[in-house]
């Protein structure tokens, strides 16, 4: 960040002030608003180096990279806002790796006429989850486009990250045989989203399971090195991400439907809603693909962490040319559980 | 979840399985029409197919509100967005619904068209309170169920004297295309296509009774059962078909009866009669014109009618070549006869209508069932 170092005789009004043209030109509006919103939350040794980027050594080994745009609408929501997302969504993809994430960048689109109060809370709640995950944003950008192009505020965030020695995880290492685990119950974050848009407020107790990953992650391949596939089901929900993962291993999935976690608050607001809690996007859980034993050891590890206290195993991967997903119904019947089609809920994340 | 789970028991449906197993004339076959996408959803989602006897199948009907709207009512709706710039409100199925020359509704609304996704008549009302200067349209579809929530709407209007709000009414009947359906060629014709009965519809019937249907099962001797929207009332009312076919009955049978009453809800028929009346003739994608089939405004409520207020004309329908919806919506065909089928027509590219939504029957087929089709080009 471009920051200047020295102090504005009039404080940025972050109670009644608004996002302006001048807070992207460049000039010193630019970099009051960076000194004083987000390097005051953020505030970290490579952030204040002030340079246009962040200087730091790399670890010996495989680095992994990855990059997440968060447009989600409502921008506050239970259990969340867009910041925590776009801190959790980027570090969750580099752990999907096995990586162990290092580093944070964010890029902030900002509509005319934004609060920066709003702003304010966004970029504390970010700060927030990056502390808590001890992954820091080390460099960033703002950018600021005239009303009525935006929507209030667009996040994207790249992550790096270090995997550790011996571990090689990846979409397309699913093999039959192995077993498909998942680490809590389905569908959190979308009905949530869902339940608090405009038109559509229904009353419920559920909130987003927001949430990084990467410890879990981290006490997952320590104790199962060989894990095959990790991938978190975020939007398309579990049965577009089984089926990218059956299209990438060339293997087709049986699942059980009566083994996979769904809270009945929102079974009910699906069957309310005529959605399918399958393909509803969640943003702290993740599916396993691994051998039998590794899911045996895997599972108490698991169940132990706070994000995966309900984790269970739902399927195992099977041969099949056509790569699809099928699963056997609660009513005893069976049927090919297929990718998202059009969708289901617009901008969840 | 209480009261649902109820219906999706596992075991029942084994013990109902067994029943029907055991009812079953193996030297005879069943063919049964659930006319509601709802029926087909739940047959394909629960996959109660397994569960029947190889010589008890399911015939999709047309009861899918969004498979029966013609293209030229699309094509109106597109030129109401183009041409007289109206805020067009509209249930989120419909916009992915193929409309003339490669449009719908979800392009229109990509390249500029003010084209929104409401849950309600309530929503298109709102968004008419609030944009006072703009002309507000509500694209109105679907059975007996969605047009009480109409009719409301059009009362809520003049009572507010809304002045810059219309609907575009395209609520059709189901007794009438039912009908329709049995008196077809293909279906009198013996050896065309054969329906031994009906599964009535569920949400339907709630509004306007099982008396309706007793005409035609008494007319064209053929068993309907109400039948709920869950797997075991689809089981429980499919043995009850297959028990009248069994002993020679044709009656109208209520299995929804936790719903469903002979006479309906009289309130809302009430008020349906005050807003709309029928119209002589409506077109069906795939059945054609049907007579007395579907609703239009009352002269009474002109002012809120969208196709006296924009002059909306009567535009062919074009059917996009080699389409087999038609006939499909029928039971003529299965969705797998269609050569477009999984080749250029997905979910994800509908070509035509019953791939559009997961209550039509080709989308049932290609997201539920595609592995019972092991010559089906994978997506």
């Amino acid at each position: 960040m471009n920051a200047q170092l020295k102090p504005f005789p009039l404080r940025l009004d972050t109670r009644q002030g608004k996002v302006d043209m001048t807070h992207g030109s460049g000039g010193r509006a630019m970099a009051q608003l960076i000194q004083e919103l987000f390097l005051k939350h953020l505030d970290n040794e490579l952030l204040r180096q002030a340079n246009d980027q962040a200087s730091f050594d790399v670890a010996a080994g495989r680095m992994v990279m990855s990059v997440d745009g968060h447009v989600i609408s409502p921008l506050f929501f239970p259990g969340g806002d867009i910041g925590s997302l776009a801190v959790h969504g980027t570090i969750n993809d580099v752990a999907m790796s096995g990586a162990r994430p290092t580093y944070l960048s964010a890029g902030f689109i900002l509509e005319e006429g934004f609060p920066l109060a709003d702003l304010e809370k966004i970029v504390i709640s970010m700060s927030q989850a990056a502390s808590e995950a001890g992954v820091p944003i080390v460099t960033g950008d703002t950018k600021v486009v005239e009303k009525g192009k935006g929507d209030g505020v667009f996040i994207t965030t790249t992550g790096i990250g270090v995997v550790p020695a011996g571990i090689n995880i990846s979409g397309d290492r699913a093999v039959p045989g192995d077993r498909i685990i998942v680490s809590g119950s389905m569908g959190d974050h979308g009905v949530t989203i869902m339940s608090s848009r405009e038109n559509l407020e229904f009353e419920t107790s559920i909130t987003s399971d927001s949430a990084a990953l990467h410890s879990l992650v981290e006490q997952m391949v320590a104790v199962a090195p060989e894990i095959h596939c990790l991938r978190d089901p975020t939007r398309g929900g579990l049965a577009t991400t089984l089926n990218e993962l059956a299209q990438q291993s060339q293997v087709g999935m049986q699942l059980s439907e009566a083994e996979i976690p769904v809270k009945p608050a929102v079974a009910s607001a699906c069957e309310l809603l005529g959605l399918d809690p399958l393909y509803v996007a969640n943003e702290g859980k993740l599916i396993c693909i691994c051998c039998e034993a590794d899911a045996q050891r895997l599972l108490p590890v698991m169940r132990a962490h706070p994000l995966g206290g309900e984790s269970a195993i739902i399927g195992r991967v099977i041969e099949d040319p056509h790569h699809f997903v099928q699963m056997e119904t609660l009513f005893g019947g069976s049927r090919v559980v297929d990718w998202l089609s059009g969708e289901q809920l617009p901008r969840i994340c | 979840m209480k009261y649902v789970d109820e219906f999706r028991q596992h075991k029942l449906a084994r013990q109902l399985a067994t029943a029907i197993r055991d009812e079953v004339d193996p030297g005879r076959s069943y063919h049964l029409m659930e006319f509601c996408g709802g029926h087909t959803h739940a047959i394909f989602r629960y996959g109660v197919q397994d569960l029947m006897p190889d010589n008890v199948r399911f015939i999709h009907g047309p009861g899918c509100p969004v498979c029966v709207l013609p293209v030229g009512r699309i094509d109106n709706a597109i030129h109401l967005v183009e041409a007289e710039d109206v805020i067009l409100c509209t249930y989120g199925d419909l916009l992915r619904v193929p409309a003339s020359g490669r449009n719908s509704l979800i392009k229109v609304k990509a390249a500029g068209g003010d084209v929104r996704m409401v849950y309600s008549t309530q929503d298109a009302l709102n968004i008419a309170r609030e944009n006072p200067d703009r002309q507000v349209v509500f694209l109105a579809i679907g059975f007996e169920t969605t047009t009480p929530p109409s009719a409301v709407a059009l009362q809520q209007a003049r009572r507010e004297g809304l002045k810059n709000f219309s609907l575009f009414c395209n609520h059709v009947l189901t007794p009438a295309a039912i009908q329709n359906i049995l008196e077809s060629p293909e279906v009198r014709e013996i050896g065309s296509v054969a329906i031994h009965g009906f599964f009535g519809p569920s949400h339907v019937s709630s509004v306007i009774g099982s008396r309706p249907y007793e005409f035609f099962a008494e007319e064209f001797q053929r068993p309907v059962v109400i039948a709920g929207f869950e797997p075991l009332d689809v089981m429980q009312s499919a043995l009850m078909l297959i028990r009248q076919l069994n002993q020679g009955r044709y009656e109208v049978e209520n299995e929804y009866t936790r719903v469903v009453t002979r006479e309906g809800n009289q309130k809302a028929q009430r008020l349906v009669a005050e807003v709309f009346e029928l119209r002589r003739s409506f077109e069906w994608r795939g059945l054609g014109l049907v007579p007395y089939s579907a609703l239009k405004v009352k002269a009474d409520y002109q002012e809120y009618d969208a196709e006296q207020r924009f002059q909306i004309p009567v535009s062919p329908a074009k059917e996009v070549k080699g389409c087999e919806c038609p006939a499909i919506l029928r039971g003529a065909k299965r969705p797998t006869d269609c050569k477009l089928f999984g080749v250029v027509c997905t979910p994800d590219n509908p070509m035509g209508s019953c791939m559009v939504s997961s209550e039509g029957a080709c989308a049932a087929y290609w997201s539920y069932g595609r592995f019972r089709q092991p010559e089906a080009k994978s997506a």
